[in-house]
């Protein structure tokens, strides 16, 4: 007797939170080989961009002000649950086309990141930061700060590693996010997502909005309230100038504005950098 | 710092009223950032003084100098020899003022009162167990009453420092009244002897303290710690006395002493003294520097400025 | 002295008593003027390209003049798009050739040299400065040209130290850099900018403001003097349009602008789709925060110090000031008494505390902005200082009773105008503070420790003085969030805006 299975509707994940896109609209998600549909994504609009920024925006003080050592602990427990959902992270990649070997490397690179960044989360402000020796009585420091929303583009293949090697470096440095994941293969991440909201990630840190590039990039690059963007997986060269162009607007930092091959790919330090601000602190030293 | 409102009738001597007003004015302790002070005195040290305005500040320095010799080889010929100095430091000069005052210690007050007659210029004498203050309040008060009995104007008091320093502001107080009480009617200068107040704050502390209790003048040093007047310590109590002038209306004098050695650095005293208090204090009445080896110094500049050539000081009396 | 005694030890004199005591007055200080008699202007400046002063292909020229007296001071060469590509080729040649070959250690000892030869020429910079710009030569001698010269000096030793800033990554050049620099801090910016560019072993065409041109060529005589190769710095005089061309060039690899956020973003528009590197350092709005239990007097110094240095041509300039309301009287009191003595007027003076402002231009923006202040309804109250009759001057000025919603406590002055708000709680005070686009600078005073640190924390500025303001030094990162621009200046971090990281 074959059971009839239950399908998973994959919604965007906003605020902690997984409504469907307020527009109601959604895009047909096919597997990379043939024709067969895998799902009807959400086709997140500008308002449900409007709603991530504001759920982002509301998450970022607390995030930020939350200690080094407690967000590099929440990042390992992504890592953690990543790693007891691998099988399921798995079968998403293998869906859209992975072969079996692939989607297990995915995923354990992306598992292996986590862990990475977790670890990065106490250690990147004392590399980053400097005691300056100015010339006169005064205490002079520089500490790496979270600059604060941001809006990440991840690319469109690795879905998953590719998503999660943007994402962690942002976090981990203190900034709340607003990420459109690989368009052609969404279901990874939105499942991703369901890892978040189990792994005491709280709520507006991360947000998910499925949908098409093209029509969620130029509302992104010019929202006034994202304070950086990354045009990495933005493929088009046309629409990744018209962003910049955008994001001019209100000064937003752009990383990957070489688009996907100006990206090394390689975790690292320097990712983090992309989304920090240096602030320097003078004191006198008197008594 | 909030305001406090203090109602200052006359000070009267022995604290009264004002034991609230210290302690109010204590709860309103305003801090002081050593940097910052620090800067602002650098920064006025650097006003360019020049031609008339250079001029009329030497002569004006004179005028308020607190001419001083405090030593145990202090004679009566020696001191003789000072007071002709203070009347007429540079008796080939006509437009060269007389000093402010000969400041010595008590025994020497009868023969500077004698050498001064009539000059104008004010006997001072320290008192109150100077320069360590050390002994039994009853013999510096009684130090202080005898001083002026012998003819002097004005009394420089040293503060109880470790008292101070120990918290026990109450005494402080207290001692500084009861002086102010027993010199009347000399005026007091009190000197706070910041070398070893340790902070900027402290200096602040006692100043208030000090005018609180009655005193005239406030004064940064006894010149005999190795630490005297600096740019910044004058700065901290200039602007003590511009806060106490607002809380109680009454102008409290200034007297840096100790390692004003040249004229260069008496035009930046003056230079504080304008920009902090304005020209209201710009007199002998309100400001005193206590110097004495500054004034051959400043009549070499006065010479220079009206000559135009650098002087020599084989060419001005050592007295 | 007037009357001949033959009395050399005063035997007659001395027993008279002095005349009184000068009276008190209003001490004037005489003027004291700083020489300008060794410095000397050329009549006309050429372009600097390729390690020679070159006539613009443009053949076009324009006055400079001191806006202090509006007398025109030398004639300016303008470069066009022609010159621009000039330079730029040249700038390409020197990179390819020289420079980027160049053993970093040879590199260092170059910049070492520009360094030493700022020191020497310090007080002939200094009068170049105030002459060409307006601002005080007290400013110009102690703060502008000390630290233009230490900003070589500390960039000159990380040339061959690159590898040390950037853990398990290869520092190379960018290639040419483009460097538009503005006016109020002329000689220490084109150190800004030319001094870890030209450590990272990028090339340089750096194009100083319109108004102040005269300070980078008199930087460009000594870099010829200290015979870096042609080519490895080029001047570009000239105004927006000349800025606007070297933006545009193609060839140039990099993009540093300091300036208003308005240009900025322009450029960042311009860069845009052309993988030029880009960093900003814009304009600002700084919240200069006092406590109740601020040390007062000082945190008046640092008011007016953060507001009227430079005439308020600063872009970190504390102009919003946030006062705790208990102690508002007398920060207000003392703020007034302390304005009264400021000293405006000739900047060659060394008493003088406020000098001309830069431009017309600038004097007009000042003025409108200060009159909508009045308009808005805020309270104003302004030095009586005594203005000269020529040349571009504002007295110091500041705004009590500012809504926060005023366009005086919104958009920069870029003058010696200040806002007075106040608030009753922390919270307060950071949530106003942070209510801008900008995010350059802040002030914050008070003497609790632990309030200064999470003050500090949550400004949201690059650059938090507390219990300072408005200092600087080459070791210290300067640059901005949000719309104040971003990138650093300063320090190990202003390396790398110049580096590409393998």
């Amino acid at each position: 007797m074959t059971r009839l299975s239950v399908r998973k509707t994959y919604k965007l994940y906003i605020g902690g939170e997984f409504p469907r896109t307020e527009s109601g609209r959604f895009y047909p998600v096919y597997a990379a080989k043939g024709k067969e549909l895998l799902a009807n994504a959400c086709r997140g609009s500008r308002k449900d961009l409007r709603n991530a920024v504001v759920a982002a925006r509301k998450a970022f003080a607390g995030w930020s002000g939350r200690t080094a050592y407690n967000r590099g602990q929440i990042l390992y427990r992504i890592a953690e649950v990543s790693e007891s959902r691998a099988p399921e992270l798995e079968q998403e990649l293998r869906r859209a086309g992975s072969s079996k070997g692939d989607a297990r490397r995915e995923v354990e690179l992306s598992i292996e990141r986590w862990v990475h960044f977790a670890g990065w989360a106490d250690k990147f402000p004392q590399i980053l930061g400097s005691v300056n020796p100015v010339a006169g009585p005064y205490y002079n420091f520089t500490v790496p700060e979270p600059t604060g929303v941001v809006g990440i583009f991840a690319p469109e293949t690795p879905a998953l590693s590719g998503l999660v090697d943007r994402l962690a470096p942002a976090i981990v440095g203190g900034n709340t996010v607003v990420a459109v994941p690989s368009e052609s293969r969404p279901l990874a991440a939105i499942t991703l997502a369901e890892v978040f909201e189990t792994s005491d990630v709280p709520g507006g840190v991360i947000n998910l909005i499925s949908g098409l590039k093209s029509e969620l990039v130029s509302w992104l690059a010019s929202h006034m309230d994202v304070n950086a963007i990354d045009l990495g997986g933005v493929e088009d060269d046309a629409l990744r100038r018209a962003a910049q162009e955008a994001a001019a607007e209100n000064v937003k930092r752009v990383v990957g504005a070489a688009g996907p091959a100006g990206d090394d790919g390689r975790p690292s330090l320097y990712a983090i950098r992309d989304f920090l601000e240096m602030k320097t602190v003078w004191h006198p030293m008197g008594v | 710092m909030s305001e406090i409102s203090v109602t200052v009738p006359a000070r009267p001597g022995a604290g009264g009223g004002f034991r609230r007003s210290v302690l109010d004015a204590l709860n309103a302790f305003v801090p002081v950032d050593q940097i910052a002070a620090e800067e602002r005195a650098a920064s006025l040290a650097k006003r360019s003084l020049k031609k008339d305005s250079k001029v009329w500040g030497l002569k004006l320095a004179i005028s308020m100098i607190d001419l001083t010799t405090l030593e145990g080889k202090d004679t009566p010929g020696k001191v003789w020899a000072l007071c002709q100095k203070a009347i007429r430091p540079d008796p080939s000069d006509r437009s060269i003022p007389s000093v402010a005052a000969v400041c010595v210690y008590p025994s020497m007050v009868p023969h500077v009162r004698r050498a001064l007659e009539g000059s104008g210029v004010k006997t001072a004498s320290v008192a109150t167990g100077f320069p360590s203050g050390q002994s039994p309040l009853e013999v510096r008060i009684e130090e202080a009453r005898r001083a002026v009995a012998m003819g002097a104007d004005e009394i420089d008091m040293v503060i109880n420092r470790g008292a101070l320093l120990a918290g026990d502001y109450e005494r402080v107080f207290d001692e500084i009244a009861e002086v102010k009480e027993a010199s009347s009617p000399a005026h007091l200068k009190v000197i706070l002897e910041t070398g070893e107040l340790g902070s900027y704050d402290q200096v602040r502390k006692a100043s208030m303290i000090a005018m609180y209790a009655g005193a005239d003048f406030i004064k940064t040093s006894t010149g005999k710690i190795g630490v005297g007047a600096t740019l910044p310590v004058t700065l901290v109590m200039l602007e003590a006395i511009r806060d106490f002038h607002h809380l109680t209306g009454v102008r409290i004098g200034m007297k840096p002493a100790g390692g004003i050695s040249n004229a260069r650095l008496a035009l930046s005293y003056l230079v504080v003294l304008y920009e902090t208090l304005g020209g209201e204090w710009m007199t002998p009445d309100l400001f005193r520097l206590g110097a004495s080896s500054v004034v051959n110094d400043i009549l070499m500049q006065i010479r220079k400025e009206a000559t135009g050539a650098y002087q020599s000081p084989d060419y001005f009396t050592l007295d | 002295m007037t009357e001949e005694i033959h009395d050399p030890r005063g035997a007659l004199e001395r027993l008279k008593p002095g005349p009184a005591a000068p009276m008190p007055v209003s001490w004037e200080y005489s003027p004291s003027r700083e020489s300008t008699d060794h410095v000397r202007f050329r009549s006309r400046y050429d372009l600097f390209i390729g390690g020679k002063f070159v006539a613009p292909l443009s053949k076009r020229w324009f006055p400079t003049i001191n806006p202090a007296t509006e007398e025109v001071l030398a004639e300016i060469a303008e470069a066009d798009e022609a010159d621009v590509d000039a330079a730029v080729r040249e700038a390409r040649r020197a990179y390819e050739k020289v420079w980027s070959k160049m053993r970093p250690a040879e590199r260092a000892k170059y910049i070492f040299r520009i360094a030493r030869l700022i020191q020497e020429k310090s007080r002939a910079l200094a009068v170049a400065e105030t002459l060409n710009g307006g601002k005080p030569i007290k400013e110009s001698r102690d703060i502008d040209v000390p630290l233009a010269a230490a900003h070589f000096f500390y960039y000159a030793g990380w040339a061959d130290k690159l590898d040390y800033a950037f853990p398990l990554r290869k520092a190379s050049p960018l290639g040419v850099a483009g460097q538009i620099i503005p006016w109020n801090f002329p000689l220490l910016m084109a150190a800004w900018k030319i001094a870890p560019a030209l450590a990272a072993g990028n090339t340089v065409v750096l194009k100083p403001a319109e108004t102040t041109p005269i300070t980078s060529l008199m930087l460009a005589e000594i870099i010829q003097e200290a015979d870096l190769p042609p080519g490895v710095v080029n001047i570009l005089t000239g105004a927006g349009a000349t800025g606007a061309a070297l933006v545009r060039h193609p060839d140039v690899d990099k993009i540093a602008f300091t300036g208003s956020t308005e240009v900025g973003k322009r450029i960042q528009r311009a860069t845009a789709g052309s993988r030029k590197h880009l960093t900003l350092e814009l304009g600002g709005k700084a919240a200069n925060i006092v406590f109740e239990d601020a040390p007062i007097d000082q945190a008046v110094e640092g008011i007016v110090n953060g507001i009227y240095f430079n005439q308020g041509h600063v872009c970190c300039a504390g102009s919003r000031l946030f006062v705790q309301e208990s102690v508002v009287e007398p920060v207000i009191r003392k703020l007034r008494a302390r304005i009264g003595t400021l000293r405006l007027g000739d900047p060659l003076d060394k008493n003088t505390d406020i000098g001309a402002i830069n431009s017309r231009q600038q004097l007009d923006k000042i003025r409108e902005l200060v009159d909508s202040g009045v308009t808005e309804g805020a309270e104003m109250f302004q030095s009586s200082c005594p203005i000269p009759s020529r040349g571009y001057w504002f007295p110091p000025t500041f705004f009590t009773n500012v809504a926060q919603s005023s366009r005086i406590a919104q958009e920069e002055i870029f003058g010696p105008v200040l806002s007075v708000l106040t608030f009753r709680t922390p919270e307060e005070a950071l949530e106003r503070a942070n209510n801008t686009p900008y995010g350059l600078s802040a002030g914050v005073w008070t003497e609790k420790g632990s309030r200064i640190l999470k003050i500090a924390q949550k400004l949201r500025a690059g650059v938090v003085w507390a219990n300072t303001y408005n200092k600087f030094d080459p070791s210290s990162p300067f640059g901005g969030y949000k719309e104040s621009g971003f990138g650093r200046e300063g320090g190990m971090h202003g390396l790398e805006p110049y580096v590409h990281l393998d």
